[in-house]
């Protein structure tokens, strides 16, 4: 199936409550696939189009408020009006899941594939000191898997979740096996999992509120410094990667997505020609593997980032690597996909030289 | 011998319990305590403070939720019926109010409001029409009258310069998705309450599954307009009520008697205020 059909059907599996989406390119798959599914006739999931990527990521914040799994999705543009409301979410605590299947920026840009909303992801895109937790999916199945992995996470933290991935992934077409249906929480359930949610106040509790206001500058300080112990857990506990042929490798590409795909195969044509080569692929990009990269750095000689961007993550990679060997960015942006043989020909230019 | 007649039942006035302890910051002579008051009162009459849930929005009323003692979302400027649309869907056995400003409902907030109503999502929209930011320091709000002075239109709103005042509760009863729209004001005991009846029969109508029920509630900001609270109730009636006429403008999904096309499309002659 194609990977923005996954996203779709992961979240109908995976006891999702709610969708609020609005139609950009190269993603409307998803709304369009859960629109078909109808899953409101079976699991009693919700799923409405938006006037617009403000509103539905704003119902989005007002539904998961409830502690419901709730989602949404979009590409780059339609990210960049979400921020306003990931911020908030942030801000205000509340888990919930998001996709941006990335197209070539900036501006409107091209509905090509693109990786250029790094930064934006996982450097802030809204206002204040927040982070989303970070997953990029590599292929269809991932797409689909990573939709199970986001709520655990996103309920674990309270913390909304991106799922970062390129409209390559959203529409190719690749075999992906599929999960038995969990079914959505039941009304118990619901207050277990979130005893801080807007669902009815009893008489039995204080009545609960959902916002990010806090006008007391030393109480907004220590609401802050909660949130760094939270992003500081996220990067003891529930940092993702790959490693392929690191063992033994002088060089490697660090790289993540679609890019990676590629890496992959440049990687094997390196080795055919003899060239020690490995491939770290970061699977959260917050929290990033750091220390993956810097034991890697004291072992090899060099490392190539490949991103579909004008060079973002390489500012992570470098920060870990701390300067101990040379690092170089090799990309194609504004939605061009690079080829293997280009990739391997950058490697041996920039790093091997 | 005071203490002699403080017993039950010489009781005449009392907090309702949906409101909390909690002491309002809103300026004496603001509207908002009565308006919250009033909501109050109709969640507890109807025994739903459990099933409730509010939204509060970016303005002077941000901070409603430390108020009522129900459930709360505070919503980013604007985007309260956004937020509601999907507290409704997925909680379609709660009531969902959401309480906003004019800057906030009819300004940057506009999108999300024409589109809930024209859902007709079926919740009940609470509507502060004071014709001015009052939190960040009286400036112009979308509903500031032709000629009226404030932070950002200190010679007074000028249509060339500013647009015309949005009437946009008369815009909203035009969309087939709202069953109930009505403007009233808390000024005077009267007033209070044909307000509270209003809010009931909102409320009672989100109860029926009726499609979304609107109450601008037209209030003075005596702070924002620099005058006494006689004086801006004075003003309020002289100035806001002829260009934002009381009464009932759709009711049970009709537009309401004596309401003509005039008042709903062509937009009348609003009046040149001097203040």
């Amino acid at each position: 199936m194609k990977g923005n059909e996954a996203i779709a059907r992961a979240m109908i599996a995976s006891g999702t409550d709610g969708y609020f989406g609005y139609p950009i390119t190269p993603q409307s798959e998803v709304m369009e696939t859960l629109m078909a599914e109808k899953p409101w006739e079976t699991t009693g999931m919700v799923v409405l189009q938006a006037e617009s990527e403000l509103a539905s990521i704003n119902m989005v914040y007002g539904g998961a408020a409830t502690g419901k799994k709730v989602a949404t999705s979009s590409s780059s543009p339609g990210i960049s009006l979400m921020c306003e409301g990931l911020t908030y979410i942030a801000g205000a605590e509340i888990p919930c899941v998001v996709m941006n299947a990335m197209r070539g920026g900036p501006g409107l840009g091209t509905i090509q594939p693109a990786q250029s909303d790094y930064f934006q992801s996982t450097k802030g895109g809204g206002h204040g000191d927040y982070q989303l937790y970070v997953m990029a999916p590599a292929s269809v199945q991932e797409m689909y898997d990573f939709v199970f992995d986001a709520w655990d996470i996103a309920f674990k933290y309270r913390n909304p979740v991106l799922i970062l991935t390129d409209g390559a992934i959203g529409q190719c077409m690749e075999k992906c096996y599929t999960r038995d249906y969990i079914p959505r929480w039941t009304e118990e359930e619901r207050r277990q999992h979130a005893p801080w949610g807007c669902w009815g106040k009893p008489a039995t509790r204080d009545h609960n509120i959902i916002t990010s206001l806090e006008l007391e500058s030393s109480r907004q300080e220590v609401f802050n410094q909660k949130l760094q112990k939270k992003y500081a857990q996220m990067k003891e506990e529930d940092v993702r990667y790959e490693m392929l042929n690191c063992e033994d490798a002088d060089y490697v590409f660090v790289a993540y997505g679609t890019s990676s795909r590629i890496c992959m195969k440049s990687m094997e044509l390196a080795r055919a020609k003899g060239l020690k080569v490995g491939l770290l692929r970061p699977i959260t990009l917050f929290p990033f593997p750091t220390k993956q990269v810097a034991e890697l750095a004291k072992k090899v000689k060099g490392m190539l980032c490949v991103e579909m961007s004008a060079g973002q993550m390489i500012e992570d990679v470098k920060l870990a690597a701390n300067c101990q060997i040379p690092i170089e960015h090799y990309g194609r942006f504004g939605g061009i996909i690079p080829t293997p043989e280009e990739v391997l020909e950058a490697l041996e230019e920039k790093i091997i030289k | 011998m005071a203490n002699d007649i403080v017993k039950p039942e010489n009781l005449v006035y009392t907090k309702t319990k949906v409101l909390t302890d909690n002491v309002m910051h809103y300026c004496p002579g603001c509207g908002h305590g009565t308006a919250h008051r009033i909501i109050a009162e109709v969640i507890d009459e109807m025994g739903i403070q459990d099933k409730t849930i509010g939204v509060s929005p970016v303005g002077c009323s941000v901070m409603a939720y430390n108020y009522f003692d129900v459930d709360f979302e505070e919503a980013a400027h604007g985007r309260a019926p956004a937020v509601a649309t999907a507290i409704k869907r997925l909680n379609p056995d709660s009531y969902v109010f959401t309480y906003q400003g004019d800057g906030d409902l009819a300004a940057i907030g506009t999108a999300e409001t024409v589109h809930a109503a024209n859902r007709g999502e079926n919740i009940v929209m609470v509507f502060i029409n004071n014709g001015i930011y009052g939190m960040t320091g009286g400036q112009m709000a979308p509903t500031t009258l032709v000629g009226m002075k404030s932070a950002t239109t200190p010679y007074g709103r000028n249509v060339a310069l500013n647009g015309y005042p949005l009437r946009i509760t008369e815009m909203l009863a035009t969309l087939p998705g709202t069953y109930y729209v009505t403007r009233q004001s808390v000024h005077t005991p009267a007033n209070v309450r044909k307000a509270k009846a209003a809010i009931r029969k909102a409320f009672e109508n989100q109860r029926d599954k009726k499609g979304l029920s609107f109450v601008e509630i037209v209030s003075s900001c005596n702070s924002g307009w620099k005058m006494t609270p006689v004086q801006a109730n004075k003003w309020m009636e002289e100035n806001m009520f002829p260009n934002y006429p009381l009464g009932d403008i759709k009711v049970d999904g009709k537009i309401a008697e004596g309401i003509t096309a005039d008042r709903l499309v062509v937009s009348a002659p609003l009046t040149v205020v001097n203040k």
